[in-house]
């Protein structure tokens, strides 16, 4: 996990160095002198050599300390810390929804094969994999916002206001989890220990959801992951669509004014979450697939014989 | 023996052929495609005006019969940017997903045929990759390189490369044990043959449906990223942008952003659509 | 054959099993009839693709459905047909009266569920029992197996493919059933283990006086533990009877070749003698004996219209023309 994230600074820290655009010119304007040009580039460290910079971001990032936004000075660190909440709060609804809808969705689907309901369930889950959430999100702020006038059309003030934005970024997640959920159900039941199950005289409700379901469901975790990994980088646009003050649109300003320090510290910091949630995702694999619990067992006696 | 080689092949391609034939759904999507493809290539000769043709004493008309589907706040014809927009999502859908699959592609292959350092530091590459939220990352590149078409075609591929890598590996790996490769390796056949002969044609079914499905999502990570402003620039017509243009418009104009909006959908429905029926074409057990 | 009712575990009769798919129709099983006797073993011989799975799984009716169909028929197991039966009695039938033993070991227990649990779920079923009595009987069964109940909380994973049939032998064997079909129950082994695994059934079948349904390629697990033998070719039974008059007495072509393709010690002949061919297409079969176009015996009439079975001696049935199969 460390090198990973140590990686992705230094990807960054590449982009950041290749890419054109001056921020100090940006900063300046065009009417500064020479001289007070360079002084300010040397106050910003970018003449300094790529790697001096990418080694002064890491120590100081280590201290928790990601350096001022370029233009109004103000220190990234605090104001990520203030948007993060945002950002979290949609990508943790978001996906949460998606999960209560499309595992429940998916396992109707796949035991209804061949009926209407099943068809419907499919093309439903489609048309929502392949709906682009900002549009969405339009439909929804017309329908519900200015037809209905029931909900708020932008800002989080009070409660309402996080619901467009979970839903509109949950749509496709639960929509893609419906898809995956069906055909890991119909999978399962098609394997060998599902028949013995059967044999057995269990009855249909225990074969799916005691043995079929367990199966069915482990695989899901791991996109799980993933989802939320679209969820941190998708949520950029729900937030620039209802004026939420969080993560994504914070670094979309950094990134198109060119204020590294701002692009660095989140880029970083989102890293560092998703890592986490990855990790956390790997440990609730290895808490219910026991072939993988056994994998990390025998791993952790090697590493103790060695 | 390379005649029946060759005659096995064609008949697999006819089978899957005849497979999708029978699906209904996929050989509409694929008409749709088609009609998708022709209406960006004939965009000059269908438009009825040039899509940056302003006019502003006919701005925000309804559909009319010079304005088959209105005009927007600059009083251009939403047609014709319709039809010339389909050429920019068009072009980021193929040109990407070429891109991205052609070097995952290679590079997954790189790293499960040799294995050993190569695929242990290919690996850590594409996992330091795939360690950032893939949209954040097509975001920051597109952001880095500079907004325009082309910037974001390859941002798009550029972040979609590691799922190809890792589907490839996976794919070579799991032919790799099988016996019948053991077989050849021990008759000492040549890697390169190997690759040819056993890996690709076993490797390339789930390949197939995963470029049809990239397809779909990269059309709509350009719409997403011309919407966020970092895509085609204006003033020439893109779907997503166009959305982004129509946004303070819900109240009293909506059909500005229901038009490119349908369109995007409607594209990625088809691929997805498509997608799905090559993979119930490629593989019948599979048939759900 | 009604008189004899009681001696007779389970009759099938004109069993007809279809497999349908958008491409084709498949006759999986062409007029089957079978006759189990209670306390023996019946073993059903044929190849790969033969339709010995499909009976099996019908006497169950655990085929998926669709693509497979039972077309017509009778199972009569213990005097009861249990085509007519609604889906909740035969689950009480599943497991409790019929058990099964799958070909493949490795797959055929669920890879996340302990293996003691997946053993006393089928007791805790078809018993009205504490949970602690169903696990107490499970790890029994599992002694009985020669698995010591220290393993009772461990996964499949963790088992070998010898170690794992046992496990499965056990849940099947739980609920001590009337009938047992052990579906190939030993050709995904080991031939040293394959050994054990039978002795281990056979001793089973003894203690519990058990009757069993032998699915097998195998001639010689079949000269081991059978006590009457079926011969099921393209979906058909051509030949039947005790494991003494086929053994000594092969009678169908198809029988002979299947002797003809074993290595015998005591043989002086340099080759084996393999049927030569393939099974025809279960999806186009030909309108006369099935076995035509391998039959080295092979008359202008076997090719015209099929030949029914004929009893040659007492117990002994056979399906050719040369044996009187025409009149």
């Amino acid at each position: 996990m460390i090198p990973i994230i140590l990686g992705i600074t230094l990807v960054v820290a590449i982009f950041i160095q290749i890419a054109p655009g001056d921020p100090a010119r940006i900063k300046i304007g065009n009417e500064a002198t020479e001289e007070e040009y360079q002084a300010l580039r040397d106050e910003m460290g970018l003449d300094d050599p790529f790697f001096v910079r990418y080694f002064r971001f890491l120590g100081n990032a280590l201290r928790g300390d990601f350096g001022k936004s370029f233009y109004n000075s103000r220190p990234v660190m605090a104001e990520i810390f203030q948007r993060f909440r945002y950002t979290i709060v949609i990508a943790l609804l978001s996906v949460t929804l998606a999960v209560l809808v499309g595992v429940p969705l998916g396992i109707f689907a796949a035991t209804h094969q061949y009926t209407i309901m099943d068809n419907a369930a499919i093309a439903l889950a489609l048309v929502c994999v392949s709906m682009p959430s900002f549009f969405f999100a339009l439909l929804m702020i017309r329908f519900f916002a200015l037809t209905l006038g029931i909900l708020p059309p932008s800002g989080i003030t009070t409660w309402q206001g996080w619901i467009l934005p979970t839903l509109s970024l949950a749509l496709g997640f639960a929509a893609t989890i419906t898809r995956q959920m069906r055909s890991n159900m119909l999978e399962v039941i098609r394997q060998d220990y599902i028949t013995t199950a059967r044999s057995k005289g269990l009855s249909e409700f225990k074969i799916r959801y005691k043995h079929a379901l367990k199966n069915a469901i482990i695989p899901i975790i791991m996109i799980v992951g993933g989802i939320f990994g679209m969820a941190l980088g998708g949520a950029m646009i729900a937030e620039i669509i209802f004026s939420v003050p969080g993560l994504g649109q914070y670094t979309l300003g950094g990134l198109t004014g060119r204020d590294y320090p701002i692009v660095q510290g989140s880029t970083f910091f989102m890293s560092v979450i998703f890592s986490v949630i990855m990790l956390l995702i790997d440990l609730g694999f290895a808490f219910i697939d026991p072939r993988i619990r056994s994998q990390f067992a025998r791993r952790r006696k090697r590493e103790r014989v060695s | 023996m390379n005649d029946k080689k060759l005659k096995k092949k064609k008949s697999r391609f006819a089978e899957t052929w005849r497979r999708l034939k029978k699906n209904k759904i996929a050989v509409v999507s694929l008409f749709i495609i088609f009609l998708i493809i022709l209406a960006a290539i004939l965009a000059p000769i269908l438009a009825p005006y040039p899509y940056d043709l302003q006019d502003y004493s006919a701005a925000f008309s309804r559909s009319s019969k010079e304005h088959p589907l209105g005009t927007d706040r600059l009083g251009r014809d939403v047609l014709s940017r319709l039809l010339y927009g389909a050429r920019q999502s068009l072009q980021i859908g193929l040109f990407s997903t070429t891109f991205a699959a052609a070097i995952g592609i290679l590079v997954g292959a790189i790293a499960g045929f040799y294995g050993g350092w190569t695929d242990n530091l290919i690996m850590r590459i594409l996992d330091v990759y795939q360690g950032i939220p893939m949209f954040l990352l097509t975001v920051t590149l597109a952001a880095v390189l500079g907004p325009s078409l082309r910037n974001a075609i390859i941002a798009i591929a550029i972040s979609s490369i590691s799922g190809y890598a890792r589907l490839m590996r996976a794919s070579i790996l799991t032919v790799r044990e099988m016996e019948y490769v053991e077989a050849a390796t021990a008759i000492n056949v040549r890697s390169a043959r190997i690759i040819r002969k056993h890996i690709i044609p076993n490797a390339i079914s789930p390949l197939i449906v995963s470029i049809t499905m990239s397809l779909g999502s990269s059309v709509l990570a350009g719409a997403g990223l011309s919407f966020i402003g970092l895509g085609v620039q204006p003033p020439i017509p893109e779907w997503g942008a166009m959305i982004s243009d129509a946004r303070n418009f819900l109240r009293g104009q909506m059909y500005l952003s229901m038009y490119p909006g349908l369109c995007v959908m409607i594209t990625v429905l088809s691929f997805n659509l498509l997608g799905d029926g090559l993979r119930d074409a490629l593989d019948p057990r599979q048939k759900t | 054959m009604n008189d004899n009712m009681n001696d007779n575990i389970l009759e099938i009769r004109d069993l007809v099993v279809e497999y349908r798919t958008d491409e084709a129709i498949i006759h999986a099983v062409n007029g089957v009839n079978l006759v189990v006797k209670r306390g023996e073993t019946l073993g059903l011989v044929g190849e790969t693709g033969a339709g010995k799975t499909t009976i099996a799984k019908s006497i169950l009716r655990i085929l998926p459905t669709p693509p497979s169909k039972i077309c017509g028929g009778e199972i009569v197991f213990d005097g009861e047909d249990l085509m007519q039966k609604s889906e909740s009695a035969m689950r009480k039938i599943r497991g409790e009266k019929i058990a099964m033993i799958f070909q493949d070991p490795m797959t055929a227990l669920n890879p996340i569920e302990r293996i003691g649990a997946q053993i006393s779920e089928a007791i805790a079923q078809h018993n009205k029992i504490k949970r602690y009595e169903a696990e107490n009987r499970a790890s029994d069964m599992l002694e009985m197996v020669g698995i010591p109940m220290e393993r009772y909380n461990e996964y499949p994973h963790q088992f070998s493919g010898g170690m794992k049939q046992r496990v499965v032998i056990a849940m099947a064997l739980a609920c001590n059933p009337t009938l047992l079909i052990a579906d190939e129950p030993t050709t995904a082994l080991d031939v040293t283990i394959q050994a054990q695994v039978l002795e281990i059934m056979q001793s089973l079948k003894e203690r519990l006086g058990t009757s069993v349904i032998m699915i097998t390629h195998d001639l010689g697990v079949v000269a081991n533990c059978c006590s009457s033998v079926a011969v099921i070719y393209a979906g058909e039974i051509v030949e039947y009877g005790s494991a003494v008059q086929v053994f000594d007495f092969p009678t169908h072509p198809y029988t002979i070749g299947l002797f003809g393709s074993l290595p015998k010690l005591n043989s002086t002949e340099p080759r084996l003698k393999p049927i030569t061919g393939l099974m025809p297409d279960p999806a186009n079969l030909p309108t006369g004996c099935s076995f035509y176009e391998r039959c080295p015996d092979a008359k202008e009439q076997c090719s015209g219209s099929k030949p029914a079975m004929v009893e040659i001696e007492a117990g002994h049935f056979v399906k050719c023309f040369r044996d009187g199969g025409g009149e």
